[in-house]
């Protein structure tokens, strides 16, 4: 009887084993990635068809927000000039932006408040699978890029962050212009009505509602509009665009 | 060859066959039906090895819109014991189990125990590689569903659900019968195999129409740039988390019904079930009431069955 039972997990293991160390195979091919990641172009273009880029992410109420919001990925960045701004509350901090716009400037948290600001209770989705539901305060990209001047020829936005990833690669992201001028993309410093806490990204992240959490960087040090990506990290777009995962972040 | 026909037709005057030896092939699946079922095969195979892969990330699930660490509905955890070796837990509610070397905790690529969901033999990609388990659920969810909605749409046009799937009355007042022949392992092999039992019809319907639409819509709404026009159904559900709670039980409600169904295909003639699948031609007894005719033929054409 245990022989059997022996047998058939055996059997049944092996089976499944074949077929993964086969898919393995095919994962760490050249062509492999490159014929599955088509779906993920089909992903973004049907998505965009299905679901307006103007349709808003559902916000929630106070009574949804979630009495933890997880902080992940970088807690506590440990560069020296990160924490130099630590120390003093952040209120040496300056936005730096640069790139294709008319304007290039630095920004206090306390010039970001000036521009347009907005609240709003929305969710957030990370790309391991939980969720965690906040209210954000934060000033509008888009009235960012507007006091700015963006140049025609710029297609993205570039956040580059504060924290360090593996050996010196900071972290950064980038969102393109149709997205940046959503009115949820958010420059948020508020946390369910408290300057945002360092876990959590302070003094400034992005928020964009309808992307996963990996799109929301943290601990941003400057923008920059560009025209492409080839210059920046390994050309993806993004920290973990650069290790494998898809820039649009939208499922 | 001629005389040899001739022999042949004394014979059969003579002694006619024994009815149980009576057999006609029948063309029971058509082509498309027999090609979407393999490559439904296939979609839904690697959407669930690298669903688990997805799942290994955040080996949990919730209800709500959001996670309580404290209060999972299910999770694969893994804890150190006394002497520091890792053990698997698997929490169902308020309940633990020690599942360690399947769920929890199970051997990494070195041999070595190491904290993870599901075992490497049971994920795509083995190791755990989140974003490679992504590209793999991605492919296949399109597959799925374009092999779904060809599936959906020429079975409505070809009348296949209508005809074969939809139950009638009398199916459903056979309904006790059949179940008794279902628990007794009991199988028709004449004309009645080629007509779907009550049991049959609900299990595909409901395999068709909740689980495979079911699944895809819970795992939509788990796309953050699609709830920004589903969140109605998303909210309906129970919440994004709830929603994924939901992929995550269809997933294995399709593991439940692929190994009954290859059961019922092992015990009720598996090489016959699977030619007809492969070929479309499946042998049924013929009736020996209707052995009457002179000729019994050998392949009688008809239209598919599915």
């Amino acid at each position: 009887m245990t022989d059997r039972r022996t047998f058939l997990r055996m059997a049944i293991m092996g089976t499944a084993g074949l077929l993964v160390a086969g898919c393995d195979k095919i994962s760490q091919s050249s062509w492999g990635p490159k014929v599955l990641g088509k779906a993920q172009g089909l992903n973004r273009r049907v998505q965009a068809l299905l679901s307006p880029s103007s349709a808003m992410a559902k916000e929630y109420t106070e009574a949804d927000i979630s009495p933890t919001f997880h902080p992940n990925g970088t807690t506590m960045p440990d560069t020296p000039e990160y924490q130099a701004l630590m120390a003093n509350n952040f209120r040496d901090y300056k936005l730096k932006v640069t790139g294709l716009v008319t304007k290039p400037g630095e920004f206090s948290i306390d010039d970001l408040k000036k521009l347009d600001n907005r609240t709003q209770i929305t969710r957030h989705d990370c790309v391991e699978g939980w969720s965690a539901i906040g209210k954000w305060q934060g000033t509008q990209l888009s009235a960012l890029l507007d006091h700015v001047g963006v140049d025609p020829k710029a297609r993205f936005v570039v956040f580059h962050c504060l924290d360090n990833m593996d050996e010196d690669t900071p972290y950064y992201e980038s969102v393109d212009i149709q997205e940046a001028r959503h009115p949820q993309t958010l420059l948020a410093f508020d946390l369910n009505d408290k300057p945002l806490p360092v876990s959590n990204g302070a003094p400034l992240r992005l928020r964009v509602g309808r992307q996963l959490g990996y799109k929301q960087a943290k601990y941003i040090g400057s923008i920059e509009l560009v025209d492409t990506f080839a210059k920046i990290g390994s050309g993806n777009g993004g920290y973990w665009e650069d290790q494998g995962y898809e820039w649009y972040a939208g499922i | 060859m001629t005389t040899e026909n001739v022999i042949v037709a004394d014979a059969q005057i003579i002694a006619p066959p024994a009815p149980a030896k009576s057999k006609r092939l029948v063309y029971r699946h058509s082509l498309p039906i027999r090609l979407m079922h393999w490559i439904n095969v296939i979609s839904l195979s690697l959407m669930f090895f690298s669903g688990l892969q997805i799942f290994n990330a955040h080996p949990s699930l919730a209800w709500g819109n959001y996670n309580n660490p404290d209060k999972p509905l299910l999770s694969l955890e893994a804890r150190e014991d006394a002497s520091g070796n890792l053990v698997g837990i698997t929490r169902i509610g308020k309940h633990e189990f020690n599942t360690t070397g399947v769920l929890g905790v199970s051997k990494g690529p070195d041999g070595t125990p190491i904290a993870r969901g599901f075992p490497s033999w049971l994920t795509v990609p083995g190791p755990g590689w989140l974003s490679m388990g992504r590209q793999w659920h991605f492919f296949f969810a399109w597959i799925f569903v374009l092999n779904g909605i060809c599936y959906i749409g020429y079975s409505l046009a070809r009348k296949h659900v209508q005809r074969d799937l939809w139950p009638t009355k009398s199916d459903w007042r056979g309904i006790g019968k059949s179940i008794a022949d279902h628990v007794r392992f009991k199988h028709p092999h004449g004309e009645e195999a080629l007509r779907y039992n009550i049991l049959q019809r609900l299990a595909y319907l409901i395999v068709i129409f909740v689980f495979g639409i079911g699944i895809v819509l819970m795992g939509l709404a788990m796309s953050p740039r699609m709830d920004a026009v589903l969140s109605p159904m998303v909210e309906f559900v129970g919440g994004r988390q709830a929603a994924r709670t939901i992929h995550f039980i269809i997933a294995w409600a399709f593991v439940a019904f692929v190994l009954i169904h290859v059961f019922e295909v092992l015990i009720s003639g598996a090489f016959n079930q699977l030619r007809g699948m492969i070929t479309g031609y499946y042998k049924v007894d013929v009736d020996p009431v209707k052995v009457a005719g002179p000729e019994p033929v050998a392949v009688i054409k008809e239209a598919p069955h599915d």
